[in-house]
């Protein structure tokens, strides 16, 4: 591993996105996070994919202690550089917009990110359940921290939803 | 003209795991796709929070059967990616090793697969035979046929010795032929070419807007593969070149997989003889620090995505798991368009190798008659059209009982 950063594609975006972003960083050779506040993230992440020629890999949504922090993996093939771009999308307001709505490809991440952390995403057309069972309760998120096993029993699933 | 819906699955149509596609069938030809997954959701990311950093390559390896090295790749890349660490050129080595043999016999159970659902028996046959001497080789290796526990954060747990060196090689330099000759069986057929040419296009705009992956999106012209992409240290010096298959059909995915199974025979070759003798298989990753990191690598069906979160416990404080099919299965919606039923099923097990258990179609239409279609049916449908075609060129179909 090289210790010399090649540090062309951080100028580069540095430049271009220079209004919309928190902070850019690159602790690594082939990564970037870039932090952006989540009513801009949308619109970043749809510049980098449409504009900027990136590969849509996948997106993480972590519960951190303010907020669910979404993280939007891409990767600029031809560079050989992943960025990731980070937003905090607070408690107070779990809602971020849909990128899904113009860009198929991130229609069930968003789907799963919404099923597994309760974030609404505005404008998504498809917002049915992706991964977990129909007749799982409603309201609960299991991929929050302060999710348990014991807060869901057998009692709480509703069998008639999924027609057992 | 009526629309009906036909449901395919839920357990399951030719893919790997149980998932559910609507077709919204107009006549024969589908017009609109829709596919429902989560039957076999097991909450491996939650799981994974309560492991400690050196027991979740156990848990990923079981994600898929199939790819049960590239997860834990993935996974020891993207820790080593939060670390920061190097990793000796011996252990990047048996890595690539054990990884290109997976992606051999993950290729051949498809090819074999694939053949068996349009009536070649023969080339299901001559594949899984050729497949058993790969897991031959895995077996003598690593220890086992799947699932092989190899990779650890920082390096590989077991070495190689010089006899399972100078075995690995000798087997795999006498696979070259065989597979040569399915190979070349499979591409001069003019059944096969006009069976599967044209079929399920999945066109290079649509490859990129849904970033499809692996041989889905070189098969459609997109040359994206990670180890070439992102290559590891060990990867610089070996020679092999990115297939890339223009048309986007079906016929070019298995080209693209037919031709990747000869790349890998010539990197398993050069990695087993440039192994540098003596050096350590282990950074000795001693605590992971505060942070995170992205590991991907190329699995048989394309891209393994991985990113870890740490918050300087011993265990992950985040573990967000993609596999290749989570971004290729919506690429169906693209592909799946205005083709025939009887294609439908063969263009679903396009992206993915592994079909198994029972398979069913239930036709629905409005006025709520039910007919059911099994496997052995939809197997039925997908011979006939060869048979037909076979009759059309003159030759005289296989007299084989199909009835399995």
């Amino acid at each position: 591993m090289s210790k010399k950063k090649n540090e062309e594609v951080m100028k580069d975006l540095k430049k271009k996105l220079k209004n919309k972003i928190i902070d850019i960083v690159q602790p690594r050779e082939k990564r970037i996070y870039i932090r952006v506040e989540p009513e801009k993230a949308p619109g970043v992440v749809e510049y980098l994919f449409s504009k900027y020629k990136c590969k849509f890999c996948t997106a993480t949504g972590i519960d951190m202690r303010e907020g669910i922090e979404i993280i939007y993996h891409l990767a600029k093939e031809d560079k050989n550089m992943i960025i990731n771009v980070k937003t905090l999308v607070p408690y107070s307001n779990l809602e971020i917009d849909s990128i899904g709505k113009k860009i198929l490809a991130f229609r069930w991440i968003e789907r799963e990110i919404n099923e597994m952390l309760g974030v609404k995403f505005r404008g998504h057309p498809d917002m049915r359940r992706l991964l977990l069972a129909d007749s799982f309760p409603k309201g609960k998120y299991p991929l929050r921290k302060s999710f348990k096993h014991s807060d869901v029993t057998d009692e709480d699933y509703d069998y008639e939803r999924s027609g057992i | 003209m009526k629309q009906t819906i036909i449901p395919l699955g839920p357990y399951h149509p030719l893919l790997e795991e149980p998932e559910h596609f609507k077709l919204y069938v107009e006549g024969e030809r589908v017009v609109d796709l829709d596919v429902e997954i989560g039957y076999n959701h097991r909450g491996i990311e939650k799981l994974s929070e309560s492991k400690t950093w050196d027991q979740v390559p156990y848990l990923v390896e079981r994600i898929c059967g199939i790819c049960s090295t590239s997860h834990p790749m993935a996974y020891c890349l993207a820790v080593e990616d939060l670390v920061g660490c190097d990793i000796p050129k011996r252990a990047q080595l048996i890595r690539v090793v054990v990884c290109e043999l997976e992606r051999i016999h993950s290729h051949l159970l498809w090819v074999g697969l694939a053949g068996h659902f349009i009536g070649y028996n023969t080339v299901w046959m001559w594949a899984w035979k050729y497949r058993e001497t790969i897991l031959e080789i895995c077996e003598k290796l690593t220890g086992n046929r799947n699932h092989y526990a190899m990779f650890k954060p920082g390096g590989v747990r077991r070495d190689f010795n010089k006899e399972q060196i100078e075995y690995g090689l000798e087997r795999i330099v006498e696979m070259e032929k065989p597979i040569r000759l399915l190979t070349d069986a499979i591409l001069d057929d003019p059944v096969i070419h006009k069976r599967l040419k044209g079929i399920g296009v999945l066109t290079k705009k649509d490859a990129v807007l849904y970033s499809a992956l692996g041989p889905t999106s070189r098969g459609s012209g997109v040359p994206w593969d990670v180890r070439y992409d992102e290559p590891l240290d060990g990867f610089k010096d070996l020679k092999w070149k990115v297939i890339v298959q223009k048309d986007g059909d079906v016929f070019s995915k298995g080209v693209v997989r037919l031709l990747e199974c000869f790349e890998s025979i010539s990197l398993i070759k050069q990695a087993l003889v440039s192994l540098p003798e003596g050096e350590a298989i282990d950074a000795d990753i001693k605590e992971v620090p505060v942070g995170e990191g992205c590991g991907r690598y190329e699995a048989p069906r394309g891209e393994v995505f991985h990113y870890v979160r740490s918050d300087g416990s011993n265990m992950p404080y985040r573990h967000k798991v993609r596999a290749p099919t989570f971004n290729n299965l919506p690429t169906f919606k693209a592909s799946c368009k205005g083709e025939t039923i009887a294609d439908v099923a063969l263009i679903t097990a396009s992206i993915d190798p592994c079909y198994c258990c029972t398979e069913r179609v239930a036709v629905v239409d409005k006025d709520n008659n039910e007919r059911i279609l099994r496997e052995k049916d939809l197997l039925r449908l997908s011979v006939d059209k060869t048979n037909n075609i076979m009759k059309k060129l003159g030759k005289t179909p296989p007299l084989y009982n199909m009835e399995i």
